[in-house]
């Protein structure tokens, strides 16, 4: 079976105003169906580039990146994007009509339906009470909550969640990770998932991709992350090895 | 190794009997404060009692008539119909300029957000433009356009595109990138792209183009009337105003500006607000 997401050797560069910044160097890894998916690393490791570059916003200056088969050139509907901001969502629409927008924008389905399909996964991220309101009436767990939902209501190939739950307070984060992993349970959809806390790496992913910094490259690919459990300290270790992993040379360089 | 003690307390329970003040009902006088309306209607009450104050005081109708005298000479006026005709004469010319001048912002706009020289050009041109006062066009206008709407309309072109123009621009600027990559993610591009996503999220600042636009329009209509004011044999407010100097009737000029004024309060007021509040006060995005 061919993966869904391949990326080969994808090296990615940004211009500033003075300098040429290169994110990613030769970064390759495949993305099977129904895998949560983690790009893990400290700030600078380019995962974010990594992932804007997955989602289309920007080319590599080498390497190939394909899904199903295909090669990536633009952003499209099929890799539907969770950022970590909260005003993702648009502000002059309902929840239940930004969850219905991109449906409608892509002509997947007629307005009906798209309102069933919307009313749907809204049920299912349990915000079928504040479908009419708008979003800045929401707290930001809420927010993120109507982007999972409309992202996921796309039946994407691929959900790119870019630290989605980052600017969130503790409590809400783990409610989120959990509900995330539920609706995994009842969809296995695939989730290509960029993140810098080593918990919640080991959390939400089924494999993890460990990335240093300046430039971006590929240190580590950890596999099974599901099979450790935090109650018998298992999940512990890892998080150990991991902590240990990426500053292996920070701690010899300085 | 101990056990960490959990201590159950029944504050809330016991409390139950007794509700605490949660929520209290403003009284009448506090909920009436509240409503914006009511506090500027207070304040136009306020001056108008200061008007009719000091045109007593003065006791000199060629100078400053009173309020009372004002009011009664504009109901008389609006009766015999010439106000309503004059002032439509003038939003008839000022809805040509407006829409003109809207018009042409918007492709202005939408050539400077999709190329880097349409840029360049919005931005050389508002700051050649739009410090220069329409009214000193006028001569030149009168020249090209002849004494009629032509000029007016130009001039009022004038003074609405540039400020239309560069705060949509300065709005569609403003759009934060996540929303412009939310759109490019569904696909969007070009022109749904621009109706889509950043006419929606840039409406707090085109609004506010929208609303200076209609100010410079209004005032420099007048001001335009004023100069030259007859065409077509039908003048509008200005030339009510210079027309009814040279006759010495000031409570009549007082009038005309009354009504330029009242017709600038309700679009304000009314339109405007009414657009706010249906738009971005209901969005969150402005309060």
């Amino acid at each position: 079976m061919s993966a869904l997401l391949d990326v080969s050797g994808v090296t990615l560069r940004y211009k500033t105003s003075s300098v040429v910044v290169t994110a990613t160097e030769r970064v390759s890894f495949s993305v099977d169906r129904s895998d949560r998916f983690v790009l893990l690393g400290p700030s600078g490791c380019g995962k974010s580039t990594l992932l804007k570059a997955v989602g289309g916003y920007m080319k590599p200056g080498e390497g190939k990146m394909r899904i199903n088969g295909r090669e990536i050139t633009e952003p499209g509907a099929d890799r539907m994007m969770i950022f970590q901001e909260f005003d993702q969502l648009l502000p002059w629409k309902t929840v239940l009509e930004n969850v219905m927008f991109p449906l409608l924008m892509t002509r997947r389905l007629p307005r009906r339906e798209a309102e069933q399909r919307a009313r749907a996964y809204l049920e299912k991220v349990s915000l079928a009470r504040v479908v009419d309101s708008y979003p800045h009436t929401l707290s930001g767990g809420m927010k993120q909550r109507v982007a999972i939902a409309r992202g996921m209501a796309m039946e994407p190939d691929i959900l790119l969640m870019d630290e989605p739950f980052a600017a969130l307070d503790a409590l809400t984060r783990r409610t989120c990770q959990d509900e995330l992993l539920q609706l995994w349970e009842e969809t296995k959809f695939t989730v290509l998932f960029v993140t810098h806390s080593i918990a919640e790496a080991i959390k939400i992913g089924n494999r993890i991709l460990l990335l240093s910094p300046h430039p971006g490259r590929v240190k580590a690919e950890i596999a099974d992350v599901e099979q450790v459990s935090s109650e018998d300290g298992s999940a512990g270790r890892l998080e150990k090895q991991i902590h240990d992993l990426l500053f292996a040379d920070t701690a010899t360089a300085h | 190794m101990g056990e960490a003690r959990i201590l159950l307390r029944g504050d809330a329970a016991v409390m139950a009997g007794d509700p605490a003040e949660v929520e209290r009902r403003l009284s009448m006088l506090e909920l009436l404060w509240n409503d914006g309306f009511v506090r500027k209607a207070a304040i136009i009450l306020f001056l108008a009692v200061v008007w009719e104050a000091y045109g007593s005081f003065l006791d000199n109708p060629l100078l400053f008539p009173t309020f009372h005298d004002t009011i009664v000479t504009m109901f008389d006026k609006v009766k015999d119909g010439t106000i309503p005709l004059r002032a439509w004469a003038s939003l008839k010319v000022l809805f040509m300029g407006y829409g003109a001048g809207i018009l042409l912002a918007a492709i202005f706009t939408i050539l400077a957000i999709s190329t880097r020289i349409g840029t360049d050009f919005l931005e050389t041109m508002t700051a050649m433009f739009n410090p220069l006062p329409a009214i000193a066009l006028l001569p030149l206008a009168l020249i090209w356009f002849g004494l009629g709407n032509g000029s007016l309309v130009f001039v009022l072109i004038h003074s609405v595109l540039w400020p239309v123009a560069l705060n949509t621009h300065s709005g569609f600027k403003s759009v934060s990138n996540t929303l412009r990559m939310v759109g490019r993610n569904y696909g969007l591009r070009g022109l749904p792209y621009v109706a889509r996503i950043l006419i929606p999220a840039a409406f707090g600042s085109i609004l506010t183009g929208l609303k200076i636009g209609w100010a410079f329009a209004w005032r420099t209509l007048i001001a335009a009337e004023l100069v030259f004011g007859v065409s077509s044999g039908q003048g509008g407010l200005g030339w009510f105003i210079f027309e009814n100097r040279n006759l010495l009737d000031i409570p009549a000029v007082f009038a005309g500006l009354l009504t330029v004024i009242v017709i600038g309060l309700i679009v304000e007021n009314l339109i405007f607000r009414t657009i706010e509040r249906n738009t971005v006060q209901k969005w969150g995005t402005q309060s």
